[in-house]
């Protein structure tokens, strides 16, 4: 059983980083709406709040770690240019998916949708954190800053998904793929 | 029995972290518009060039976004303000950011 350096690579910056990532969204929604919604009787607990403030903290640092290993790791081989004359693409996953009509979209849509949006979830999540951060028991006083925590969470979410969405189909058509091969096993 | 009395934070830097991040969303999105539009603008953005304009593009809404927290953040440290207007000024800043990143938008206003 063997993977390639980049196939490593680009599994660790959407599955690693980017999947464990959205995956924490059904807590951090839950737990935010939970711990602040408007009638709760008594603050949360410290303990409670201390670990929502360190699960909102690990999104945030997953967040980050997922568009930078994105766009300066995994990007630069996408984009990469072929030598003139190359006639096999498989190793040019853009040029390979521009090369023909039936996948040019997965380009012209989807890695550049992704690319771009992906960036909103970051800067939406390290926001979140920090008010939750501050906040925390008073969320619930402050009825707006919740509705602005959990809305910029959601759109954190789609952000995700459409970014993940789209890596997911885009590394089907056109993987990244190269480097040295990595021996994970061996078979019978 | 000793009681303990919570004293309610004012609402500024809360505030000013939301309209930070709606200022910072709608950035990118403006940056990326700019980059796709204005070849000139595309090469200023290679801060990186295996990354391309994207570097540039993604670095500067960073920077966009920490320079507006940190102004707001000082402006209303202790000051409660409108929030609800703040909200919408970020929701709508938010929509920008994500409107102007998705390709057929663009397109449209480039006239593609």
């Amino acid at each position: 059983m063997e993977i390639s350096w980049r196939d490593l690579l680009t599994v660790m910056h959407g599955m690693g980083f980017g999947a464990l990532f959205m995956l924490a969204f059904t807590g951090a929604i839950a737990e935010i709406y939970r711990m602040s919604a408007a009638g709760t009787a008594s603050p949360p607990a410290e303990r409670d709040q201390a670990l929502l403030r360190i699960y909102l903290a690990g999104m945030v640092a997953l967040a980050w770690l997922t568009v930078f290993s994105g766009a300066y790791i995994v990007y630069p081989w996408y984009r990469a240019l072929p030598p003139a004359g190359t006639t096999d693409l498989s190793a040019f996953p853009q040029r390979l998916l521009l090369s023909s009509p039936t996948t040019s979209g997965w380009h012209d849509l989807g890695m550049e949708w992704k690319e771009h949006v992906a960036w909103i979830a970051p800067i939406a999540m390290t926001m979140v954190a920090y008010v939750y951060w501050k906040y925390a028991s008073q969320l619930n006083r402050h009825m707006d800053l919740r509705r602005a925590v959990l809305a910029f969470t959601v759109a954190a979410f789609i952000a995700t998904g459409v970014a993940g969405a789209f890596g997911a189909f885009l590394n089907k058509y056109a993987p990244v793929r190269g480097g040295a091969t990595i021996h994970l096993m061996k078979g019978e | 029995m000793a009681t303990t009395t919570q004293v309610d934070l004012p609402n500024g830097p809360g505030a000013a972290a939301i309209l930070a991040a709606g200022i910072g969303c709608a950035a990118l999105g403006v940056f990326a518009l700019l980059g796709d539009a204005f070849p000139g603008i595309a090469s200023f953005f290679k801060f990186y060039m295996p990354t391309g304009p994207l570097s540039g593009v993604t670095t500067s809404a960073i920077v966009v976004w920490l320079a507006a927290w940190f102004s707001f953040a000082k402006a209303w440290a202790d000051r409660n303000v409108n929030l609800g207007k703040v909200c919408a000024a970020a929701f709508a800043l938010l929509l920008v950011g994500f409107a102007l990143t998705f390709p057929p938008i663009m397109d449209l206003l480039q006239g593609k």
